[in-house]
């Protein structure tokens, strides 16, 4: 094991470089803000002949990912980036990569839906896709967006499903963070230099891609798709282990849990604003509550009994999250958390509380004002201009 | 050119039997002399559509080469991804062969939905060739109008009513659309000329870089005729001017068939029921033929010496 070089590198960055290292065969994408970085950034590595890869700047996302589809079903390793309006383009695509189990990995720099438009920070995009059959793992930093690209290219390479690894637009994408980069070998050595099994259009054999399935036999693919997001967390498992024997780095698989042992208050949340959610939980503990953290890592599988693991023994939850399902429910993130906990004996009350939607910030002041209060369950839209209370329907 | 008649019934490899294509379509016919003429191993990627449907139903597959259908509008932007990947593969020593990527594709796949795919993946350049089977409707969903439909076709809908008789407008011209990229190769093509077809479909494999071989290929249910008229159809379209057969080659534009004594445009609308409602209306077909002797010159002149 060598020891890692420290750099100083935006998430952007920092992902152009783990994709220089993964050294893919094909990268299809097209420019948005604020994942545009990361294909700037991995066209001079190209340009300047650092990798090998055949770079395809499609004119459009949905080609983009399209091209991913080709590329990977002709056995290649294949990348992209995007976020936002991308994602949203390339929503048709996003179930054709998973249905046709292809390993394709995909950065996305989380970023608000329009309209009105905004280019700046939340997860309406990538929660627009959570049933896509992607996995959706939700980076808390440029470190864990790094390593996470590495990661997840060994994860779906050997749970043949594409993974999203998100990094939230802006507070990621564009801060310089030190950043522990490991040498090209060891990535290499990591991932290999291929997908390690799955079929290819260019094996000479005929071989039908894509059909038409009736009634008569589609229930059996999409089930057959069901159960491979159902071995995840153990392909997962796997490849965290494989990691840190490659290169000496632990990373949560499915949770991350800062002092929810005893805590009667558990914070639960996904992507970069976890730091202020555990210096909230810390400022909790500082004024005597039992206050604890959960970060979803990996959103997709979604790590219920995690969860519930983790959850149980908690009075409230408090879910932070940065979208809305706009269907009188909350956020995705507290709706499936209250799936998650339903039927436990004594299940703690949850609030849902939608922050940070459009990249407004969460301020310490609101957050603890909260907490400190009887927290009201249902839902909370935190930060607004005549912020409200909605019960559950 | 290189393939005669001879030739052409010892090469056996087609379509498997039992596809599911109507009596009287034309598209088999295309696939049949692709891969006749192909010399390398061929990677078909293909549209939503027909041609989909009817050969891929599980568990059945009638393709006889590696094969990937996605989605509608992107069959060029997935061939993209699959030239890019044997350029890498192979740049890399993963690859020993070398094979050669075709795109097939319904007009409604091209010329509608699919077009920014298509002008995407000629402008980038990739090595491909891309094969419009034009049947001039959305024939797979039960014939709508597509930009490929020609003015005053009926459809379900452009439908012929009290104050509508067809399509309102005429059809787009891809092939100089496809030409205005400046691609190596483009060409206009009809099942009922099989020499001219097949000798297209060589060329369109042979140049490197991207190629366009738009095929009129009639649908029977769609533009109403007697199954066992289907070439006969075609061939109406070519000799009446209405499809002319022509290449753009690196910039020059020949026409690759002159008609010798070419019938009026009635001669093809009469072969269809797509046109029945017209036929009484002298002034509508005297339009359809103006506009078809407009294009003709137009043709020509850009063709100079008209050969």
């Amino acid at each position: 094991m060598t020891a890692p070089r420290r750099m100083g590198l935006t998430g952007n960055e920092a992902v152009a470089l783990a994709w220089k290292q993964l050294r893919p065969h094909v990268v299809a994408a097209y420019p948005i803000t604020p994942a545009t970085q990361i294909v700037e950034r991995f066209s001079e590595y190209v340009a300047q002949g650092e990798v090998d890869t055949e770079f395809v700047p499609a004119e459009s996302e949905h080609s983009a990912l399209s091209a991913c589809v080709g590329a990977a079903a002709a056995g290649a390793r294949v990348l992209t980036a995007t976020a936002s309006q991308g994602l949203a383009l390339m929503h048709e695509v996003l179930y054709i990569a998973s249905g046709l189990r292809l390993p394709i990995v995909m950065n996305v720099a989380n970023r608000a839906l329009s309209a009105p438009i905004n280019i700046h920070g939340d997860h309406s995009d990538t929660m627009g896709s959570r049933d896509a059959g992607w996995v959706q793992i939700y980076a808390r930093n440029v470190q864990d967006a790094y390593d996470r690209t590495l990661l997840a290219v060994w994860v779906a390479e050997r749970a043949r499903l594409p993974v999203m690894v998100c990094l939230d637009g802006f507070t990621l994408t564009h801060s310089l963070e030190p950043v522990e980069v490991y040498p090209d070998e060891a990535v290499r050595e990591f991932v290999g230099e291929a997908p390690p099994d799955g079929y290819t259009l260019l094996g000479g054999e005929p071989i039908t891609v894509g059909p038409l399935a009736l009634p008569d036999s589609y229930m059996e693919f999409r089930r057959a798709l069901a159960a491979a997001m159902e071995r995840v967390p153990r392909v997962l498992e796997e490849g965290v282990r494989a990691f840190r024997q490659q290169f000496g780095r632990k990373l949560p698989a499915l949770v991350e849990a800062r002092g929810t042992e005893d805590a009667d208050v558990a914070l639960v949340i996904m992507g970069s604003y976890a730091d202020s959610a555990e210096q909230a939980a810390l400022r909790g503990r500082v004024r005597g509550q039992r206050a604890g953290l959960v970060r979803v890592v990996t959103f997709r599988p979604f790590p219920a009994a995690a969860l519930r693991e983790t959850l149980a023994g908690a009075r409230d939850v408090v879910v932070l999250e940065r979208a809305d399902t706009l269907s009188g429910l909350g956020g995705p993130l507290g709706v499936e958390v209250r799936a998650a906990l339903y039927g436990l004996p004594q299940a703690p009350r949850v609030t849902d509380v939608i922050f940070g939607l459009g990249g407004r910030e969460l301020r310490d002041a609101e957050l603890d004002a909260l907490l400190q209060g009887e927290l009201p369950g249902g839902v909370v839209y935190l930060g607004v201009e005549g912020a409200h209370v909605l019960e559950p329907a | 050119m290189s393939l005669n008649l001879r030739e052409l019934s010892q090469r056996t490899q087609g379509l498997a039997p039992g596809h599911r294509a109507c009596a009287g379509c034309g598209f088999p016919v295309v696939v049949r002399l692709l891969f006749a003429v192909a010399r390398r191993p061929l990677v078909v990627v293909n549209a939503t559509g027909c041609m989909e449907v009817v050969t891929t139903l599980y568990p059945y597959s009638t393709w006889p080469v590696p094969y990937l259908h996605s989605a509608f509008e992107n069959a060029a932007a997935t061939a993209s991804g699959v030239e890019a990947a044997v350029k890498a593969l192979r740049r890399r020593g993963q690859l020993d062969t070398h094979p050669k990527v075709v795109a097939i594709g319904g007009d409604g796949g091209t010329y509608d939905i699919g077009l920014q795919s298509l002008s995407g993946a000629l402008e980038r350049g990739h090595d491909f060739l891309y094969v419009c089977y034009n049947n001039e409707a959305y024939m797979n969903t039960g014939i709508q109008r597509s930009s490929a439909t020609p003015r005053g076709a009926r459809t379900t809908t452009s439908p012929v009513g009290r104050v509508q008789r067809g399509k309102p407008q005429p059809r787009k011209d891809l092939t100089e659309i496809v030409a205005a990229h400046g691609v190596p190769y483009a060409a206009q093509a009809s099942i009922s000329h099989w020499a001219d077809l097949a000798r297209k479909l060589e060329k369109g494999l042979a140049v490197v870089g991207p190629a366009f071989v738009n095929v009129l290929t009639p649908c029977q249910p769609g533009w109403d005729y007697p199954p066992e008229r289907l070439v006969e159809v075609a061939r109406l379209a070519v000799e009446s001017r209405y499809w002319p057969l022509y290449e753009v080659e690196e910039g020059r534009t020949r026409i690759t068939y002159l008609p010798r004594e070419p019938v009026p445009v009635r001669a093809f609308l009469e072969a269809q029921g797509r046109f029945r409602h017209l036929l009484t209306d002298e002034e509508a077909v005297a339009e359809i033929q103006r506009w078809v002797d407009v294009h003709w010159e137009r043709l020509r002149n850009k063709a100079g010496t008209g050969q």
